[in-house]
């Protein structure tokens, strides 16, 4: 286990000498792709609990197809299946997106946990209690100052649980890059498997890497929750 | 319709539901297991317990997997070579089934560990005070109404550990993900034949969504009709 430690240390954390590879490249995956889908589902959500047909139905289909499939099969649409396209050939731009496995992976990530997300949050709205947005059209508060002063803060605060979960969820999720040749904490291991047999270990410090990030994780959303549920 | 893939496709989605359902079989038993050792268990057997799931909970089911199919597999192998036996190869349904199964039960005992402490009090006590036995109060009083507040986190396992089987095709078990890429690979079809696949995924969790739809109303009602 020394001897890994010693020869791959530096890739499973930091870099393998030419591109940024395991702990880096995973967590570059999970905040970009929990920041932009946590920015697209706030809209989304206000969109599915607005009552309206024809904002509700469309983000109600896109959460039911990005939560009823697994994210390897949406991984694998985007990145063995987009590409065969004809169109995708001809036009520049999605010939450059799609050809990256980084751009794949962190496209599917961000749909897959802006769907989740978007349910987490529609559900914290929904439970907002009636009489605060009662009482905040009596003071006649626009739509908007609604939303940004009273619904929103609340409720995002009331998701802050089940928030957390969908981040670990989502760690746990960017252990699929390697299948698109993203060189995550996994896609090290797996070289070192193949490099070493040593296969206990060379998973084996992957879980543990993972598991430390869980931890900090946790620790992180406990803090939030001290923070903003100290009402509760 | 399908190129000629179809029957490989129907065998793929078989499997997969069939790896499924033998993993959240055995996942429900480990989470039980676990859950019992929490709230009832000596305090080593609440630790393990404790270890199991928060450990497991904390590392990705893709890693894990490959940790234990790989490392089970050489741990095998070096055992047999001590004992100078033949080798034994694991087979990976069996490697999936246990795999998955061992996950999920760590959520799982998570879920039913909430769902006894929603049990009420006073239901143990009463049955306590008509003389029921220790083992009689579990089977007739807590166990039925512990599924009951289990049940919606239940579904929700349930539809991971669906979905997670999605993973197996990448320790080269011949689930519906395997099948669909080969016939992608065979027409070069890629597009379509993964749509396929997301297609057979909905139709399974859509399925289970009725299913756990109808098995809530049907507790639902049945909780009325108690508390009347």
């Amino acid at each position: 286990m020394i001897d890994i430690m010693q020869q791959y240390g530096e890739a499973y954390l930091w870099t393998d000498g030419f591109h940024y590879t395991g702990v880096s490249v995973t967590l570059m995956l999970l905040v970009t792709s929990v920041v932009i889908g946590f920015v697209l589902s706030i809209p989304l959500a206000i969109a599915r609990t607005s009552g309206r047909r024809s904002y509700v139905y469309p983000v109600w289909v896109f959460s039911f197809l990005f939560r009823g499939t697994p994210l390897y099969v949406q991984l694998l649409v985007f990145y063995s299946g987009v590409y065969t396209l004809e169109f995708v050939h001809s036009s520049d731009f999605l010939n450059w997106f799609f050809r990256s496995g980084y751009y794949c992976m962190l496209l599917a990530l961000v749909l897959n946990t802006c769907a989740y997300t978007t349910e987490i949050f529609a559900g914290a709205i929904r439970e907002t209690d009636k009489g605060e947005i009662e009482a905040a059209r009596a003071y006649g508060f626009s739509n908007w100052k609604l939303y940004s002063k009273v619904i929103l803060p609340s409720a995002l605060r009331r998701a802050i649980p089940s928030y957390s979960n969908e981040v670990i969820l989502v760690l746990h999720a960017t252990s699929l890059a390697f299948t698109a040749t993203v060189p995550d904490i996994l896609k090290i291991a797996r070289d070192v498997n193949s490099a070493t047999y040593q296969s206990f270990f060379a998973f084996g410090i992957a879980a543990i890497l993972y598991l430390i990030i869980s931890f900090f994780l946790v620790a992180i959303f406990r803090r939030a929750e001290q923070k903003w549920l100290k009402h509760l | 319709m399908l190129y000629g893939y179809t029957n490989l496709i129907i065998d793929g989605a078989l499997m997969t539901m069939s790896l499924a359902v033998m993993s959240a079989l055995l996942s429900m038993i480990l989470g039980l297991l676990g859950a019992c050792a929490k709230i009832f268990g000596s305090k080593l057997s609440s630790t393990v317990a404790s270890l199991y799931s928060t450990i497991i909970r904390g590392i990705p089911d893709l890693v894990l997997m490959l940790l234990i199919f790989y490392g089970l597999q050489i741990a095998l192998n070096q055992l047999t070579e001590f004992f100078s036996w033949q080798q034994i190869n694991i087979n990976p349904f069996v490697t999936g089934v246990l795999t998955i199964g061992f996950i999920y039960g760590a959520y799982l005992t998570e879920t039913f560990r909430g769902a006894f402490l929603a049990v009420l009090k006073g239901q143990i006590e009463a049955a306590t005070a008509y003389g029921f036995t220790p083992w009689k109060v579990f089977r007739f009083v807590l166990f039925p109404q512990m599924m009951r507040h289990a049940l919606p986190g239940l579904e929700n396992n349930w539809l991971v550990i669906l979905k997670s089987t999605a993973l197996v095709s990448i320790i080269g078990l011949a689930d519906v993900v395997k099948a669909t890429q080969m016939a992608g690979k065979g027409t070069y079809e890629f597009f379509f034949f993964t749509i396929i696949a997301a297609l057979i995924y909905l139709l399974f969790t859509t399925f289970s969504n009725v299913v756990f739809y109808w098995l809530d109303k049907q507790f639902q009602s049945d909780r009325k009709d108690t508390r009347v």
